[in-house]
């Protein structure tokens, strides 16, 4: 996974509240591989009319937004399924960092394990953050580091679980990290199984109940 | 690691301490998983794996369901027509033989939505830790268990490992005080506390369910209830485990039997909240509050009881609320200010891991019965087990004389992905989760209620109260 410390670029706003992961990518694009570029499905349905014709005024169809790092929604963005398809469809659209006043826990999980930032900032931020966006894409320093946003003169500050922000700052992987503790799980397994000998191995089922 | 056992604790706390292996310099834990379902979607997780050379840590605590892509139609003794839903299923049975998982698979007679599956056959037991790419996982803490959905990252890292770095929840009581009043449900007791508090309200917290209200409720009801936490924003919700519990779990195929039921259930019965154990927030609602809910917007949240009306925007001081609404109403199709009893609907579906149990389908047929549906419908069971109960009950013919579908079981019309859609600008009343915008096809409209609220606007042909027939 690629280190995020510094992002420096264009960010779209999409001032939706409660943009679940059915809309980020619809349930029927989700039996493609990854290899497929989940890209054109991200938002399909908001992107797109009936007729399938991209929307010209759609901020993510705009030439100017062409490039984009990162997309300022309002609360609630990623909630619903755990569909990790919908973090494909941000990252391979080019996204790196999304910025609301709350997540989904689920999508934030999926995001930070895909490279994508989940910025949380407060409510009141996130209005200084749209007046300063206006309707279109405007160029945003998002600091890791520091964990401020960089918006023309606003500084903004942002909030994200410390684990994750090592993990992007780093570009950490879990099993990797897990791995190394391969002795005290095989351990606590073995401890598990003594104490509550119901619970695994799982006995095989009885004949079926047709 | 663990809390010492002088400090008061909560189940959640019982059962989270249980499973620390470790716990990181940064305060986050190596948690070991007991149970791990894997479905259609599960593929990405699969490939991830495949990519690093990595085998199935334990193939032994890994189960295999195929429910969202399945067809609820002609399942048998023929291959799926449509080639990409074929694929996916296939790639399913590819997955896990490789791997030596055992599947309820196509044609296996206890197939069905993993999140019924697992309970039925005893899968889910209190003091678990459960998980699967699903965020309704969240249903298996009916039982006591900390159970909750994980994206495809984690799901490849449970199956490389077997465990999970979490961090800690913070930790909400929600107690249903008093007795819910005939016609009230566990999908009314959600849609409720959920319009109240948000569909972020319980974000970042695994909410234990407690007082009289809940303790009442079947294992069933309460597998509805835990199931929606999600919807709230919850991690995870919790119910500890009684005599409800220890009764629904007696003889299931997967679980402890004889000498080793009687042991487990003392473990089971010692998994309860101390008296004095602290939550980061309490909050209680009164039984007799909660009336028959529905949704009438595009999120969850936006739930009013049956006797009220959809919102007027111009009437909302809340700049960004108003929006908002206006928002939801326009995609809805709905006036503001319109009674929720005028609005007509064109279809039904009776289904999903949240309302496709045998007492959801029983609640359903008793409205149904000798009564005639005025618009199309799908009805489909949680699993196969639960068709051929319901069968056996007689309760398909009243949902075939009421003029509806009974068909096959899977997630079909709450998700849409075996094809089961409601078509673009069609209003669809539903017993599933989500009413989000596209999420039973593009553009159809969902209205979110309990199996009986179903039946009944299958009857009059728009929302209605289910008291009131």
């Amino acid at each position: 996974m690629e280190p995020l410390k510094l992002l420096s670029g264009l960010a779209c706003p999409l001032p939706l509240a409660n943009l679940d992961t059915d809309q980020i990518v619809p349930a029927r694009f989700m039996k493609q591989p990854r290899s497929a570029g989940y890209g054109q499905f991200l938002l399909h349905d908001l992107r797109h009319d009936a007729e399938g014709n991209a929307r010209p005024d759609f901020i993510l169809n705009r030439p100017d937004a062409e490039g984009a790092r990162t997309l300022v929604a309002r609360r609630n963005f990623g909630a619903g399924s755990s569909r990790e398809a919908a973090v494909y469809a941000l990252v391979d659209f080019g996204f790196r960092c999304v910025v609301a006043s709350s997540f989904g826990d689920i999508f934030s999980a999926n995001a930070v394990n895909n490279g994508l930032l989940p910025a949380t900032v407060e409510e009141a931020d996130l209005e200084s953050l749209f007046d300063y966006l206006g309707d279109q894409p405007a160029p945003l320093k998002v600091d890791l580091e520091r964990c401020r946003l960089r918006a023309g003169e606003r500084e903004i500050a942002f909030t994200v679980n410390p684990v994750w922000r090592t993990k992007l700052i780093n570009g950490w992987d879990d099993i990797g990290m897990t791995q190394r503790h391969r002795a005290a799980i095989d351990d606590f397994a073995a401890e598990r199984l003594r104490v509550f000998p119901w619970v695994s191995p799982v006995r095989p089922a009885l004949p079926r109940e047709a | 690691m663990t809390t010492p056992d002088t400090q008061p604790s909560t189940l959640f706390d019982k059962v989270w301490n249980a499973h620390e292996i470790l716990r990181g310099d940064d305060g986050q834990s190596l948690l070991w998983i007991d149970r791990h379902f894997v479905h259609e979607g599960s593929f990405h997780a699969f490939d991830k794996l495949r990519d690093r050379g990595l085998p199935v840590a334990r193939p032994d605590l890994t189960f295999g369901v195929a429910d969202h892509y399945v067809p609820t139609l002609r399942r048998t003794g023929e291959r799926i027509g449509d080639p990409a839903i074929r694929n996916m299923v296939e790639q399913l049975t590819d997955n896990v033989e490789r791997n030596g998982i055992a599947l309820f698979g196509l044609d296996d007679p206890r197939q069905g939505i993993v999140h019924v599956v697992g309970p039925e056959q005893g899968l889910t037991q209190p003091g678990l830790i459960m998980v699967c790419g699903d965020s309704h996982t969240a249903t298996h803490g009916a039982f006591g268990a900390i159970a909750f959905g994980i994206g495809a990252s984690e799901v490849a890292h449970v199956l490389a490992t077997q465990t999970l770095w979490q961090t800690r929840p913070k930790q909400m009581r929600l107690t249903v005080t008093g007795d819910l009043a005939p016609g009230v449900t566990a999908k009314d007791i959600a849609l409720t506390w959920i319009a109240r508090l948000g569909a972020d309200g319980a974000r970042g917290h695994a909410i234990e369910y407690a007082g009289e209200a809940i303790r009442a409720l079947s294992m069933e009801a309460r597998l509805t209830l835990c199931n929606l936490s999600i919807e709230g924003g919850a991690r995870c919700g919790l119910v500890a485990p009684d005599e409800t519990t220890l009764a629904y779990l007696r003889d299931r195929p997967f679980g402890p039997r004889g000498a080793e039921f009687e042991r487990a259930a003392r473990y089971w019965s010692s998994l309860r909240t101390d008296l004095d154990a602290r939550f980061d927030r309490d909050v209680v609602i009164e039984a007799a509050e909660i009336a028959p809910t529905v949704t009438w917007g595009v999120s969850p949240e936006e739930a009013l009881p049956i006797d009220r009306q959809v919102p007027d925007p111009a009437a909302m001081e809340d700049g960004e609320k108003a929006r908002q609404a206006r928002d939801s109403l326009d995609y809805m199709g709905l006036t503001p200010g319109q009674k929720l009893t005028e609005i007509a609907i064109d279809r039904v579906f009776i289904g999903s891991c949240t309302n496709a149990r045998i007492e959801d389908l029983r609640a359903a047929a008793a409205v149904l019965k000798g009564r005639r549906s005025r618009v199309p419908g799908l009805v489909s069971p949680g699993s196969s087990l639960v068709k051929l109960q319901a069968e056996a009950e007689g309760l398909h013919q009243v949902f075939l004389a009421a003029g509806l579908e009974w068909r096959a079981s899977g997630c079909s019309m709450c998700v849409g992905m075996n094809g089961d859609q409601v078509a673009s600008g069609e209003r669809c009343a539903s017993t599933t989760n989500r009413n989000f915008k596209g999420r039973q096809g593009p553009g159809a409209r969902t209205h979110l209620m309990s199996p009986a609220m179903v039946a009944a606007a299958a009857v009059t042909g728009r929302l209605t109260d289910v008291r009131a027939l």
